[in-house]
This record gives structure tokens, C-alpha cells and sequence, in this order.
């Protein structure tokens, strides 16, 4: 196949190494160096999609990030789907997939002109506000509609077969871009010895000075930029990532690069190497070299496929070797863009005219236009494109000097392409990403930078410098400025810049949008957003509605929305806005980018974070042993818990129904291990914890357990636990599994900030302690004969703990019970804790030593109706809501952490919100926790409602469902009747009681 | 929360009589198997099977001593205290350490210290400490809940900067430094030990997901497991 | 993501290792019992939202695990102090 565009000669292409891809099916050749965008113009494919409104086809415009049209998806399996890949950024590889993303469902074929036309009219400025004022159910409708004609690309539906890695960095010098202001502040930063990281987005260092026509030295300027290369890998403190997008820029110079390392060799990163990294760099010092887009003119029809930025055009030419066309016209408002129709002329393809919008245009370019023999038409634009799915003419007119005006008739000229250049528009995206407010400025025709907090440098384009001598100083200026500010001033002395051309320029003109005969509503389209269709007649549309405000006007119009975020169209736009309020564009406002830059893959997002590794599970130290017998596993907080341990075929019900039988009949085992622990040392230890308990602590003697809820400052009770008195000034308390942290920084808080006069250290000991508890009638046989401890009912009495040996291991045992059973809970040094584990078992069997996950500690725990924090509570909740005044002490000396908020008017009520047991009418129905009681089921909805349900099971020793939930008043109405009215219609008749379902005195855990 | 309280400094107390704590010897006879976090992932077998050259080594030194050590640093008491068992002053310069023989302590907040010895001289250490020290002062034996690791090899860095959001270059984190800090979705106590040598701390339940995340960031690199 | 500087251990470190936790200077009333609701209710829940520079106390999570007062601008997010528990900042607003 033939690569009809491509030139014999020149360019970065290496002609010897011939690639294969394929584009909407069809197989096209390309070269090695090539990107996707330019294998395509190489080979004269004109439409690369349709538009997201009118479905009118598109060609390529760009040759660079800023490139709307040409989004492709990607990927030769379904597994390597990627989607909105730039074609103008991907480097071509043999055997490349790809297709358009915005046809539907092929972007050459017409199908969708019908629904375009319709989705056109369906689709005005303010579509998606308008669009909302309908029912919402409406809305599902359009936006599969949308979606599907939209072609936003898709993600694949297979796992991602490649690795993605994120790596953390700091260094003093974060430069971003590597062209000629770039690669200057890179070498003088590298020579100072600084550790400078360069990067930049395209596969090959250099920017503009890949495809420019100017010298250095007298040399070609790529040359300049191998030595600058090869210098900047000897510097051992330089990292140079190419293929690198500086996507993001955060608060104290942090940034985040997309580095696509892989993409560029295939289709599927080669064995064993990462596809896609994300950086994530603290930078001391920024230097944003980030260069400008061409801005094109607004123009009616400018978005037939032909139509190109002119500096596309030379960057295809010169970079590629490729001339997308064969006959050009340029419209131009400045000098430099004269270089498309010289590199246009001297590839030996017809230049028709160069339409200048100046009356009369001076410098060095048109000199050699003019000695080239290339016809300008000063003082004219081009106010319309013919032509559908390729430009096969224009139309011209005489402006008049303000531009704002026709002033004479229209000429048509026939061609095929239409480069345009309205000037530069600096690349000021990742400065805004921080909250700076860019800044217009009348010399450059664009934003610059605008104020900022970062430390941030800028240089070359980006402030609207665009002479290569003159970007190159700036460059090395802003190195050396970045390295003095990060401490490297003294090595950061003058590099030898190379010797640039000296290009005289004449004064560009300020213009945006060219006029037509017809008022702009009625002339055609006249593009300033491609990939939104956003027209010059939209955003007067929005204006005319109102919109003032440029930020009101992009939302409207749906300007610099999508993956294109406005890099081409917002000065044009705000242009017009301008225009049609009458006022200058600093006056109509500012434009702000957002990250990121470019799109980012979902892959680089999650990095290596995803699968086994996609959040941390912490395992206790019998973890292993749940595993071998059959466990499901609960997640609390990042434990994995068992939650219960079926046998055989048993249904959840079944295990339950045997493991609280086994425990309330024999014995049952818990891994309690995951119930943070924290070890309090210190003279003011007691003191410490009457302040941020709501009971006494003031006496408990060494030797024994006491149970505490912690409340915060507005008496709500938070966590709760059993604190063991270890010595006199040295305790233990025990946490919630999900609470741990949180309470030791609570603690930490209250000693750090409030009473750091109190002597008491905290350290957690959660991971240290292995701690599992036997429970039921046998426990005491059990453990019996594994240690050498008293267990006589009297010395070693409930809520006491004992230190001894366990199967030969030294142990805290402390004697309390959640369960409401004789119970003994072990504490190992965790290395021990299987071993310790084992042994029980060893001599369980014979007492049917039955382990039991979290769920039937659950129903134990209900029967005997003690609460869990954070299901029975929701931080509105006091102790006295609980039901348990009896954990309070009033009498306390100081005021501790919870006492005021319980006193506040609001929680002195007597008819609050209580925790009462809940008893069905019929035995056999668990209410489902969450439902909600009522007094009167009849009530039409919205019914009164007085509480919910925070806890509901079966108990099987009881042989009916227990519940715990909030009813108001509950405490008062002690055997009353409420109703919960199920959303299936059931409504459950249940009887407030006490919550403590089983055993009320207390003798089974005494025995 | 009040931070215009001024902390208001007590005079140190004599020394306190040994009951105020609960002295444990938390340790079994050799006969009983103890158990390090990663026993389980058997680095001994992979170790054997797997790889020999490798440009990361990962190596578990288990079932040490852990000993968090408590006081202020205006408790003369406490200082001389430790100076006089270790036979060196803590390193009471932020993020330092020292060592001596088997014995190793860090820097972890201006009033805590992390102490690292062979696991049958821990107990015997904590007495000593406690004798020797006065005035406001904790000792807390960590040694079940805690591992040392240890990277090395030439790619350990790469490994690193995978891991933890910290700077680990030369001149930020030259050998002797130690830092706490995010470690991938846990934190570990890095301590550089070597030109190509990190130890990890990694407390005990996290174990498993870091070894994970070990290997996988490792990979590229050719992961070698010392026993 | 801030780069914060913790007073205690001496250096920056990235936010991560970081928690914040609210308005600085909020002095617990000495004799809560005594409050009236109302002093009681400022203390507990009224809290500034300044647009500006604003005093907060934040936590060395993962890292010494030591408390310390930061005044930062909301809305620019600079630093501009970071000082211990008990002292008083040196940067505050104009008032
Ligand atoms: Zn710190």
C-alpha cells in the first residue's frame, strides 16, 4: 500500500523499519518514528471521527496534545482496550489496532447524519440544564442516546493484563517540557549538581525544535539537542522520562506524571516490564516549559476534514515527512505561520494563496513567501469552507482593519487544506491546576501564568515568548533562578546558549473570529469547540440567554468540557463571548484548567493497588488455622475475622444455631485477637482513665477487669471495653476492633493538648497480644488442664485476671465474658498464639470445643443484651439512652470527657430515644435490623417513627428471635407493643422488654 | 482542645518501687514453637528453591526483642538510666540511631525510643532499664506484635521508592537515619543499615499484605529471600 | 497534597503521614460542669471557617504520633507556621 502524503525524504521517520496497523478494520503501513495521527495523514485518511452533536466528520487538526478530533480507541484484544488515546500521541508500533471513537458505528459512513441532524436540534447550548428541568426520568433516555452517539471510547470488559506502577520521587528541579526552554533549564540545573527530573510528553526530547526549520550554531537544531540529551544522561542526578505527562500539578509543588512506557512497543507491555508508571514528585523548585498551542480561527465550516493549525502542518511536513494535502490555503493573523506554506511550498506541493487578515504584513517569513512566488491576499480571511468530508474550496473576503467587518466581496479559491493560525496560546494548564488566576496580555494575544503560591518558575511559550534566542535565555534563566532558590546558586553559573537565527517579525493582530456575510446565528457553523461542538453562534446563543460570566458561559455551552479541556478552543471562545457583550476578553474573565492535563488511564490510577494488594487485610496470628477449618471471613475495619465456621453443607443458620448451642452447652473458642489493646503506664494512669471513661477507676484494685464506655465531649458514647488494672500504675484497656486507632489518638489528644501534666504513656499492643477466649459451662475444665492457675470459683472470681502458664506458655488470663458464659479470656505473646490455640484444642475435643466467628458472638452477645459499638450506637447515643446509668458515676471529682454533654438539655430528656429489648409476637420472626417501630402501622406514610432496629437474631438456645433497637421513650413503656412496617408489607408486632434476654442475674457467667 | 496550657513540668519522683508495673517474662521455653508474622510464607523452602541472584534480597530477622521505651528527655533519671545499662546514650537527636553489638535503638518521637535485641535478652534488658531508670518512664515489650525485616541489594532503593512517599536518597536519608513512615497502605520504622541495607519494623498483623507487596514490587527487579 | 514540616521530628513529610483535626486553640472549659448550655455548645460544635489564615492542630499519624498546631491559608493551602502544643502562633490575621 501506498503512503500517498508521505515525502521521499526527510523528517524523524525511519523509512527502513516499515510498520502494519490497522484503522477502523482496514490495514495501513506507516514507518517507525510515526504516530498514529501522522501514519494516517501519511496515508491520506481524512475523517477520524464524527461529532459529539451534529455527527459531522472530522479530521485531524493537531499534532499534539491539544488534538481534539483524532481521540481514538485503541487495542488489539478486548483485554487491551484502552480508550480517548490521542492519535496525534501515540507512537505507531507493527500491528496497532485502532479505531474512531466518535463514529457511529463506522466514522466514514453517513448513519448517523439523520440522528445527528435531530441530536443537532435536540442538542442546543444549555442541552443537559434544559435537559434536567424534565422529568429525571427523561434523562436515562437522552443520555444513553448521547453516550452511544457521543462515543466516549469504552473501557474493556477483561482484566487488564499489564502491570502499573507508581513510584514516588523528590527532587530539587521538576522541569516540565523538553523543548528549547526546557532543555536550557535542564543543563544548567544538571550541571549544578542538583537532582533535576525533565519530562516531557512527546516519545522524542526537543519540542519545537524537532521540526523546526531554524538553525542553532549554524546547524540544524535537532543536533543542539542530541548533544543537550546525551550530556543530561551522563549527570547521575538527572532522571529525563520521555513519553512523560506532566498531568497534574498539586498544592506545595507536588506533581504527578503519566509516564507511558510501554505503549509505544505494542499493544501489551513485553514480559515482566510495567505498561504505564505514575510519578508522584515533590518538587523544591518547578520550571514549566510547557510551550504553546496554535490557536486556529473561527470560521464558518472550519471543521471540515482539511482544516489544520499551521503549525501542524510544518510539524507534519518537517517532523513526519508527511504533507496532508495537496493544495493549501493559510490564513494567518501573524508571521510565523507563514512557515506552513514555505514548508508546504518547498515539499513541492501548491500553495493557492496566503490569506493574511493584516492589511499590510512585514518580516522575514513573507520576504521568503514572497520570493518563493506564493500569492498573499493581505487584508482578507476566509470566511467559509466548501466542501463535506474533505475542503474542497474556500471562500475569501476583504476584512477591515479591526477585523470585526467584511469590507468587499467574496473570491472563492479551490484547495484541499485550510491551515489557520490566530497566534499562541500559552500552556499555562498546570499552572492554574493550584488555583492561579492566569492573566491576560494585549502584547501576547494569550493568558500567561498568573500569580501563584508554588514555587514555581515558567519559561519560553508559556509567557508568551516565542523567539527561539529568546526562549532559550529565558530557559537557562529560570534553571539557574530554580537551582539558586533550591541551594544549588553557586554551581548555577552561565551556560554557553547556542547561536539562534534572528527572525524579524512583524506585529500580529489580535482576531479570533473571522466574519461572515451572515449574521453569525445564521451563517455555518463556526467551530470554536471542536470535541464539544461548541459554535461561535452557541456561545452568542448564551450570552444572548444571559450568560455572562465566561465560567457560566462554558458550563452552558459545555465549552472546554470532555477529554479536551479546552486546549484549543477557550481564548477563542471567550473571544466571542467577548465580542457579543461588548467588552474586552480580560473583562469577560479568565479561564481556569483543571487536572488532568491529558487523560490518564484507570491503569495508572490504580497502579499496583488493585487485586490482593487493592486494600491491606490483617490477619491475627491463628489466621492460618481459620483458614485450614473452613472459616468465611467478616471484614471489621481491615481484619478479616472469621465470621463463622460452617461444617459440611450447613446454611449459615445451621452453623449458628451449633456454634451457640456448643458454647452455651459446653464451650466455644473466639479469636478476640483483633480488639485493639493499649498499654497504659504511669503514676496518673487511673486518673487518666476516670477522665476519659464514664465511671470510677478511682479503686480498682490490682488483680481485676473493669468494663468502661468512652463518650466524647457531647456525651455520646463512642467505643467501649474492658480496661484491666495490670499494677498500680499500669493498665490494660481493650478497644474496639474497628476503634483501636481512633481511641489511641483520642488518648494522645487528650494528654498531648489537655493534660500533658498527667504522667501517663500509651502504646498499643494490639499485634503483640494473640488473645483468644474459651466461653461456655466446660471453659474452666478446659483450661484446667492446660495450666498450672488456681481456677477456684474464689480466687479466681469474675472480672479478675491472672497471670500463669498456658500449654507452657507464659499468659494473661483474664476472667470476662461477652458472652454471658463462664468465660476466660487467654492473652499470648502473639508468636505463641497458634500454638496456645492448638493446645486447647488438642484437649477441647473431648468437651466439643466449638470455634465461633463474629456472627454468633453476635447472637451470645444479644441474649445477654450487651451492646456493640458502632451497631447498637451511631455517636447520638448517651449511656443513659443505653440503659446503662449504671457504667456512670456522677460523683467523680473532675468533670470527665462526656459528663457536660450528658447534662445538656436535650439529653436529660426522659423521653429520648432508648435501647430497649424487643420481643416478637412471633417467636419465630427476626425483625430485620434497620426497620423501624412504629405505635401505629395504620398510619398513612409518613408514619410517626420512633427508633430503629440495631440489632436482630435467632437465638437458637432461646428458641426465638432476640432484637435490641431504639424506641423512643422505650424505657417508659416497658411491655408495650410496637410495630415495624416492612417495605414487603409485613409489618412485625414486637414487645419492648428488658434486652437481657438470657440468664438476667448473672449466674451462668459466676459459677 | 486547650494547647495554650502551658505543660507544666513535674519535679521527677524517686525512683518507683517495682510493684507500680506489671513485670512479665512473656516468653516460653525453647520446646514451644513460636511463630514469626511470616512463618507461614516459609521464607526458609523459598529461600532454598527460589532464586539465588536477584537485584532485591529480603531477609526476616524474627522473633527479636521489641522494647518501646517511654520518658522525657528533662528526666535526668531516665537518661542516665538508660546510658548507664546500654552503655550509650539514646539517641536523642531526631531520627537517629545507635547500636551496639546485637543491641539497636531508634528514634521514634522525642519521648519514645524503639529498642531491637536478641528475644531471650529482652526480659532481662527491661528489668535492668527499669532499675536503672527513674521518675516517669514505660517499658513496653512489642517483641509479639512487631518484625524486623531487611532490603538489600542494588535495586532495594527502586523497591523503596515503589513504597513510601519518603525521600530515600543519599542525601536525605544517608546510612544510621531512621523514619517512620507510610509504608504501600501500612508504616514501618526504615531504618537505612547499609549503603544497599534497609530494615523494615512492620507490626505483626500488617505482615502478610507487605510480604505480598513485597514480591509484587520486587518482580521487575528479581526478588532473592535469605533465610 | 501538603508538604508539611513537623516541628518534632524536623523535617517535611508528605501529608499521608498526617491527620488533621480541626480548629487549634480551643481551650476545654476548666469547669465544664459550671458551663452554661450555651458556653457549653460554643465550646463543642461553633468553630471558625475562616477565609483565610486559620489555626489548626493537626497529628504526626504515622510518625511520632505527636500533635502540633499549623496556621495555614485556606485559600491558597500555604503553610505558614507549624509550632508545639502550648505555643502561641507568631502569624495570625489582622484583625
Ligand atoms: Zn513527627
Amino acid at each position: 500500500m501506498s503512503q500517498k502524503n508521505r515525502l521521499a525524504s526527510g523528517g524523524r521517520v525511519d523509512r527502513a523499519k516499515a510498520l502494519n496497523f490497522s484503522y477502523n478494520g482496514r490495514q495501513y503501513p506507516g514507518f517507525e518514528g510515526d504516530t498514529v495521527a501522522s501514519a494516517l495523514l501519511a496515508n491520506g485518511v481524512d475523517i477520524v471521527g464524527r461529532s459529539f452533536k451534529y455527527s459531522r466528520p472530522r479530521g485531524i487538526i493537531a499534532a499534539g496534545a491539544e488534538e481534539p478530533n483524532a481521540v481514538l480507541q485503541v487495542g488489539s484484544t478486548e483485554a487491551t482496550q484502552v480508550p480517548n488515546v490521542r492519535a496525534t500521541q501515540q507512537s505507531l508500533f507493527n500491528g496497532l489496532v485502532c479505531s474512531a471513537t466518535n463514529g457511529w458505528p463506522n466514522a466514514d459512513l453517513d448513519l448517523m447524519g439523520y440522528v445527528g441532524k435531530v441530536g443537532g436540534r435536540m442538542m442546543p447550548p444549555g442541552f443537559y440544564y434544559k435537559t434536567f428541568m424534565y422529568p429525571q426520568s427523561l434523562w436515562e433516555t437522552y443520555e444513553k442516546f448521547i453516550r452511544k452517539a457521543a462515543g466516549l471510547g469504552r473501557s474493556s470488559t477483561e482484566r487488564d493484563p499489564d502491570m502499573y506502577d507508581k513510584v514516588n520521587h523528590h527532587c530539587d528541579l521538576m522541569i516540565v517540557g523538553a523543548g528549547p526552554a526546557g532543555l536550557a533549564a535542564a543543563l544548567v540545573a544538571a550541571r549544578s549538581g542538583a537532582r533535576v527530573i525533565l519530562a516531557d510528553e512527546q516519545s522524542e526530547f526537543g519540542g519545537s525544535l524537532l521540526d523546526t526549520r531554524e538553525t542553532l550554531n549554524g546547524r540544524p537544531a535537532a543536533e543542539w539537542v542530541a548533544t543537550v540529551v546525551a550530556e543530561l544522561k551522563q549527570h547521575p542526578e538527572v532522571l529525563l522520562l520521555p513519553r512523560s505527562t506532566v498531568n497534574g500539578y498539586h498544592d506545595h509543588n507536588f506533581l504527578t506524571i503519566h509516564e507511558r512506557c510501554t505503549d509505544h512497543l505494542g499493544d501489551q507491555a513485553p514480559a515482566g516490564q510495567v505498561r504505564q508508571r505514575m510519578h508522584r514528585v515533590r518538587a523544591n523548585q518547578v520550571v514549566l516549559a510547557t510551550g504553546a498551542h496554535e490557536r486556529p480561527l473561527v470560521f464558518g465550516n472550519n471543521d471540515v476534514p482539511g482544516c489544520m493549525q499551521a503549525a501542524a502542518v510544518s510539524t507534519y511536513i518537517n517532523r513526519y515527512a508527511v504533507v496532508p494535502g495537496k493544495e493549501l490555503v493559510l490564513m494567518t493573523t501573524n508571521d510565523h505561520a507563514y512557515q506552513a506554506a514555505l514548508d508546504w511550498h518547498d515539499a513541492g506541493r501548491k500553495v493557492v494563496a496566503i490569506v493574511d487578515t493584516r492589511q499590510n504584513p512585514k518580516g522575514d517569513r513573507i520576504d521568503a513567501a514572497r520570493s518563493r512566488g506564493l500569492k498573499i491576499i493581505a487584508g482578507s480571511g476566509v470566511i467559509e469552507v466548501q466542501g463535506s468530508k474533505r475542503v474542497t474550496g474556500v471562500s475569501i473576503a476583504p476584512l477591515n482593519a479591526a477585523g470585526d467587518a467584511l469590507a468587499g466581496s467574496v473570491e472563492r479559491l479551490s484547495c484541499d487544506t485550510v491551515a489557520s493560525s490566530g497566534g499562541w496560546s500559552p500552556v499555562i494548564h498546570l499552572s492554574c491546576h493550584t488555583g492561579s488566576r492566569p492573566e491576560w496580555r494585549d502584547d501576547v494575544i494569550g493568558f500567561v501564568p498568573g500569580k501563584t503560591v508554588q514555587k514555581q518558575h515558567c519559561a519560553g511559550g508559556i509567557n508568551g515568548t516565542y523567539g527561539l534566542k529568546a526562549v532559550l535565555e529565558e530557559g537557562a534563566r529560570a534553571g539557574a533562578a530554580a537551582c539558586e532558590a533550591a541551594g544549588f546558586g553557586d554551581a548555577a553559573k552561565g551556560i554557553s546558549l547556542p547561536l539562534a537565527e534572528k527572525v524579524r517579525e512583524g506585529k500580529a493582530m489580535a482576531l479570533f473570529h473571522i466574519p461572515h456575510t451572515k449574521p453569525t446565528s445564521r451563517a455555518p457553523k463556526q467551530f470554536v469547540d471542536y470535541q464539544n461542538d461548541v459554535t461561535a453562534a452557541g456561545i452568542e446563543l448564551a450570552t444572548r440567554e444571559g450568560f455572562e460570566s465566561i465560567e457560566h458561559v462554558k458550563r452552558y455551552t459545555a465549552m472546554g468540557f470532555g477529554t479536551d479541556q479546552g486546549k484549543l478552543g477557550n481564548i477563542n471562545g471567550m473571544a466571542v463571548a467577548a465580542k457579543s457583550l461588548n467588552q474586552t476578553i480580560p473583562q469577560t474573565g479568565t479561564t481556569i484548567f483543571r487536572p488532568n492535563y491529558t487523560p490518564v488511564t484507570f491503569g495508572a490510577v490504580a497502579g499496583r493497588d488493585c487485586g490482593a494488594l487493592f486494600d491491606v487485610n490483617r490477619f491475627s496470628a491463628m489466621h492460618k488455622w481459620h483458614v485450614a477449618n473452613g472459616a468465611l471471613f467478616e471484614d471489621v475495619g481491615q481484619w478479616k475475622r472469621p465470621w463463622y465456621f460452617p461444617q459440611g453443607g450447613e446454611t449459615m443458620q445451621q452453623a449458628l444455631d451449633r456454634e451457640c448451642k456448643a458454647t452455651r452447652e459446653s464451650v466455644g473458642i473466639l479469636d478476640a485477637s483483633t480488639l485493639g489493646k493499649i498499654d497504659i503506664q504511669g503514676k496518673d494512669a487511673r486518673e487518666f482513665l476516670a477522665r476519659v471513661y464514664t465511671n470510677a477507676w478511682a479503686k480498682l484494685p490490682v488483680g481485676k477487669c473493669r468494663y468502661g464506655l468512652m463518650c466524647g465531649e457531647d456525651g455520646m458514647v463512642f467505643d467501649d471495653g474492658v480496661t484491666s488494672c495490670l499494677a498500680d500504675n499500669h493498665f490494660l484497656m481493650t478497644t474496639t476492633t474497628g476503634g483501636a486507632a481512633r481511641v489511641l489518638e483520642w488518648l494522645e489528644l487528650y494528654h498531648q493538648t489537655e493534660w500533658p501534666e498527667l504522667e501517663v504513656y500509651f502504646s498499643s499492643v494490639t499485634d503483640h497480644w494473640a488473645t483468644m477466649t474459651i466461653s461456655g459451662p466446660n471453659a474452666r475444665k478446659l483450661l484446667s488442664e492446660l495450666t498450672d492457675l488456681d481456677l477456684d470459683r474464689d480466687t479466681f472470681k469474675f472480672m479478675d485476671w491472672r497471670q500463669g502458664d498456658v500449654a507452657g506458655v507464659p499468659a494473661r488470663v483474664f476472667r470476662i465474658s461477652f458472652t454471658g458464659e463462664l468465660s476466660y479470656e487467654i492473652n499470648v505473646q502473639a508468636n505463641y498464639g497458634l500454638h496456645v490455640w492448638e493446645k486447647l484444642f488438642e484437649h477441647g475435643a473431648k468437651y466439643n470445643l466449638t470455634p465461633y466467628g463474629t456472627e454468633t458472638m453476635h447472637v451470645l452477645r444479644a441474649e445477654k443484651g450487651f451492646i456493640i459499638a458502632g451497631q447498637d450506637t451511631d455517636g447520638s447515643v448517651t449511656p443513659i439512652d443505653l440503659g446503662m446509668s449504671w457504667c456512670v458515676s456522677n460523683t467523680k471529682p473532675f468533670s470527665y470527657i462526656g459528663k457536660r454533654g450528658m447534662a445538656r438539655e436535650d439529653c436529660v430528656r426522659t423521653d429520648r430515644k432508648h435501647l430497649v429489648g424487643l420481643k416478637t409476637r412471633d417467636p419465630k420472626v427476626v425483625i430485620p435490623e434497620g426497620a423501624q417501630a412504629v405505635n401505629d402501622p395504620k398510619q398513612p406514610i409518613p408514619m410517626t417513627m420512633l427508633g430503629h432496629v440495631t440489632s436482630s437474631y435467632y437465638s437458637a438456645n432461646l428458641g426465638h428471635s432476640v432484637a435490641m433497637g431504639f424506641v423512643r421513650n422505650g424505657h417508659n413503656r416497658m411491655g408495650e407493643t410496637v410495630f415495624y412496617p416492612l417495605a414487603d408489607g409485613r409489618v412485625i408486632e414486637a414487645e419492648i422488654c428488658n434486652p437481657v434476654f438470657l440468664d438476667p442475674k448473672g449466674e451462668r457467667q459466676n459459677v | 482542645m486547650s494547647d495554650i496550657i502551658a505543660p507544666t513540668k513535674q519535679a521527677a519522683v524517686e525512683a518507683a518501687s517495682v510493684e507500680t508495673v506489671a513485670l512479665m517474662d512473656q516468653l516460653a521455653g525453647t520446646d514451644i514453637r513460636a511463630e514469626s508474622p511470616l512463618y507461614h510464607a516459609d521464607l526458609a523452602t523459598v529461600a532454598k528453591q527460589g532464586p539465588k541472584a536477584g537485584g532485591v534480597t529480603l531477609q526476616e530477622h524474627k522473633l527479636l526483642g521489641h522494647l518501646v521505651i517511654r520518658g522525657s528527655q528533662d528526666n535526668a533519671g531516665f537518661l542516665a538510666g538508660a546510658r548507664a545499662v546500654l552503655g550509650f546514650d539514646l539517641p536523642t537527636q531526631p531520627l537517629t540511631a545507635a547500636e551496639d553489638g546485637t543491641l539497636s535503638v531508634r528514634w521514634i518521637a522525642p519521648d519514645e525510643w524503639l529498642v531491637i535485641l536478641p528475644g531471650r535478652e529482652a526480659f532481662e534488658l527491661e528489668n535492668r532499664l527499669r532499675e536503672a531508670m527513674s521518675g516517669h518512664v514505660a517499658i513496653v515489650n512489642v517483641s509479639g506484635g512487631q518484625t524486623v525485616l531487611e532490603l538489600s541489594g542494588p535495586n532495594a532503593r527502586a523497591v523503596l521508592k515503589k513504597s513510601t512517599p519518603y525521600d530515600v536518597h543519599d542525601r536525605n536519608f544517608p546510612v544510621g537515619k531512621v523514619v517512620t513512615t507510610v509504608f504501600a497502605k501500612s508504616q514501618a520504622v526504615i531504618r537505612r543499615t547499609g549503603e544497599q541495607n534497609w530494615e523494615l519494623v512492620i507490626r505483626r498483623s500488617f505482615a502478610d499484605y507487605l510480604w505480598l507487596w513485597l514480591q509484587d514490587a520486587s518482580a521487575e527487579f528479581g526478588l532473592v529471600i535469605k533465610d | 497534597m501538603f508538604y508539611i514540616y513537623c516541628p518534632h521530628c524536623g523535617e517535611h513529610r508528605e501529608e499521608e503521614e498526617f491527620h488533621a483535626k480541626g480548629q487549634a486553640h480551643l481551650a476545654r472549659p476548666l469547669d465544664p460542669d459550671n458551663c452554661t448550655d450555651h458556653e457549653w455548645g460554643e465550646y463543642l460544635y461553633m468553630r471558625k471557617n475562616p477565609r483565610g489564615l486559620h489555626h489548626e492542630i493537626w497529628i504526626h499519624a504515622t510518625g511520632c504520633r505527636k500533635f502540633f498546631n499549623m496556621t495555614r491559608d485556606t485559600v491558597s493551602y500555604e503553610i505558614k507556621e507549624v509550632y508545639k502544643i502550648g505555643e502561641r502562633p507568631s502569624v495570625v490575621a489582622a484583625s
